[in-house]
């Protein structure tokens, strides 16, 4: 749905050049919600706001929906522009128009007659939920409405891209959430394709599908989500997803020494589970299989995508060849396992 | 203080309030035909913005700045010409209205400047990133978002042109100033004076309110 190749973009400010985007490539699907996470000032708004050339990229190509949206012309630009919704971080909404209106904003500048405008506004009024608040102005609404209120706008045209540019940042946990769901709804029912521009990794955990890890200017990983959280490659992605899964092994638990009998060797080691293997009594088989014991010291679960994640901490006891075997057996399962201490 | 303003006065004073009103309403309105406009293209045309084009921004803002600097005695004065061009005359409450329109177009068009350029620059985008042309943002964005600002921007206007309109009196113009300078000031009829000093403030407080309340107004129903 969306072919990005070799996409820069330099800044010219008095005194300096600004590389934001350094030969940036990446494909969106059609239909999938997609990520893109990175620090501040790592070039995120500047990618999303290429897709439909609110900044025009200093080289390279950006194809939606098989349109190379570089070479239009500025009337082309505008009819290929409705059919790209866009949210944003502090929502924008005219304070001189109602609800109502605002949705019918987009509308007007496209030039459906206003009758079939008015049915249309009614039908997004009641998708995000609003349709009691038609008449207010923004000024009175929540953060939470005024997003609905943004989103609604955007789909006015029937986009068939919806751009997001860290439209859940200035609203609070509870509040993003149910944006996040409202996005989801919305992406499932219209089978709409979302780009999402976020710096938290709760969004992409929570709605995403693939992700694309943007660090200094440039795409350092895309992937699945769910491989990304159990496989990150880059530093920076490893970062990102310690702020949302805590993968830390808790100081005093490297430091534990404890005496042990004959043969025995002592292993800490840590399993990461995703999906259905999350659900599976895979450690008590695992205890059943070969002769080793294993002490749960500290478990991490979470959800991403509606599937399990986590890791597990485990002190495993045996000698050093049931220790292998049981190890190869959990990875032979799928899970990732580390090592962190022993034999 | 005693004043003495029989009948006549009053009459005189009447209709020279009425005088002023009409020049300065009249004189508003087509400052705003001419100045409305001006004031767009000078936020239009500025650098980054959605008609971004230097030369034209420059050259106008030069304009302005110009006419801006002269003091208006003199603006009076250099106008004669073109007054009589225009209306046949240069003595008179319709030929003023040519020199206090001119003088305040390029006021206008900065005060509408000031009012433009508070807009959230996220608004416009938003209406770009919809596929809105340049019309559209400036009539569906830029001039319902400023309303309130401009309507006070007139009320300054309107206010700025009856100092103007009395200064224009002075010469000839009509209205409360050649009243306050025939009777207050060479005949020394000090009620007279004052009464056209009490009329003066009375306009611009009553302008003044009406623009605070019509701005409030809008805002309220926005709040
Ligand atoms: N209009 C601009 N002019 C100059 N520099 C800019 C402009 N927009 C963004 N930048 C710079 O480009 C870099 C990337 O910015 P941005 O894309 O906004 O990052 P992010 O959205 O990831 O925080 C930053 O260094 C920023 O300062
Ligand atoms: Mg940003």
């Amino acid at each position: 749905m969306i072919e990005i190749k070799g996409l820069t973009k330099i800044y010219h400010t008095p005194g300096q050049e600004i590389r934001a985007l350094d030969n940036v490539s990446l494909s969106v699907k059609k239909g999938e919600i997609f990520g893109i996470i990175g620090l501040s000032g790592a070039g995120k708004s500047t990618l999303v706001r290429c897709i439909n050339m609110l900044e025009k990229p200093t080289a390279g190509q950006i194809i939606v929906d098989g349109q190379d949206v570089t070479a239009l012309s500025s009337s082309e630009l505008r009819s290929a522009r409705q059919k790209i919704g866009m949210i944003f971080q502090h929502f924008n909404l005219l304070s001189s128009r109602t609800v109502f209106d605002n949705i019918m904003f987009p509308l007007e500048i496209a030039g459906v007659p206003r009758n079939e405008a008015s049915k249309r506004v009614k039908e997004l009024l009641e998708l995000v939920g609003l349709s009691d608040k038609a008449q207010v102005y923004p000024g009175q609404l929540s953060g939470g409405q005024k997003q609905r209120v943004g989103i609604a706008r955007a789909l006015a045209n029937e986009p068939k891209v919806l751009l997001s540019d860290e439209a859940t940042s200035a609203l609070d946990p509870q509040t993003t959430r149910s944006i996040l769901g409202l996005l989801k709804d919305i992406n499932q029912r219209l089978n709409i394709t979302i780009v999402m521009i976020t710096h938290d990794m709760n969004v992409i955990k929570e709605i995403c599908d693939r992700v694309a890890v943007i660090h200094d200017s440039k795409i350092v990983e895309v992937g699945d989500v769910l491989e990304i959280f159990s496989n990150p490659r880059t530093p920076v992605s490893r970062d990102f997803i310690n702020t949302v899964v805590n993968r830390d092994i808790p100081e005093e638990l490297l430091h534990r020494s404890k005496p042990l009998e004959g043969s025995m060797t002592a292993r800490l080691i840590r399993v990461t589970f995703i999906g259905e293997s999350a659900g599976d009594p895979v450690i008590s088989s695992m205890v059943k299989k070969y002769d080793v014991k294993a002490n749960i010291l500290y478990g991490n679960i979470d959800r991403i995508k509606g599937k399990p994640f986590g890791n597990l901490t485990l002190e495993l006891l045996g000698d050093p060849v049931s220790l292998d075997d049981a190890m190869n057996y959990l990875r032979d399962l799928g899970l990732e396992v580390e090592v962190f201490n022993g034999v | 203080m005693v004043f003495e303003i029989n009948a006549w006065y009053a009459d005189k004073l009447l209709l020279a309030t009425w005088e002023t009103l009409y020049m300065v309403i009249i004189s508003t309105f087509f400052s705003y035909l001419f100045g409305l406009p001006l004031g767009v293209i000078l936020v239009t045309t500025s650098d980054g913005h959605i008609l971004e084009n230097r030369g034209v921004n420059r050259v106008l803002g030069a304009v302005v700045n110009a006419t801006r600097s002269l003091p208006f005695i003199i603006f009076l004065i250099l106008l004669i010409p073109l007054t009589r061009l225009i209306v046949g005359t240069y003595i008179g409450t319709i030929a003023s209205i040519v020199p206090l329109t001119l003088a305040a177009i390029p006021f206008v068009a900065r005060l509408v400047e000031t009012s433009l350029k508070e807009i959230d620059w996220g608004l416009i985008e938003a209406a770009l990133s919809m596929g809105a042309n340049a019309w559209q943002v400036i009539s569906k964005v830029l001039i319902p978002e400023a309303k309130p600002s401009l309507i006070l921007g007139v009320a300054i206007t309107a206010i700025n042109l009856i100092g103007y309109s009395a200064m224009a009196g002075i010469v000839g113009g009509g209205g409360l100033g050649t009243l306050a300078y025939y009777y207050g000031y060479q005949r020394y009829e000090t009620p007279v004076m004052w009464a056209t000093v009490i009329v003066l403030i009375i306009m611009v407080q009553g302008i003044q309110m009406l623009g605070d309340t019509l701005a409030a107004k809008v805002i309220n129903k926005r709040r």
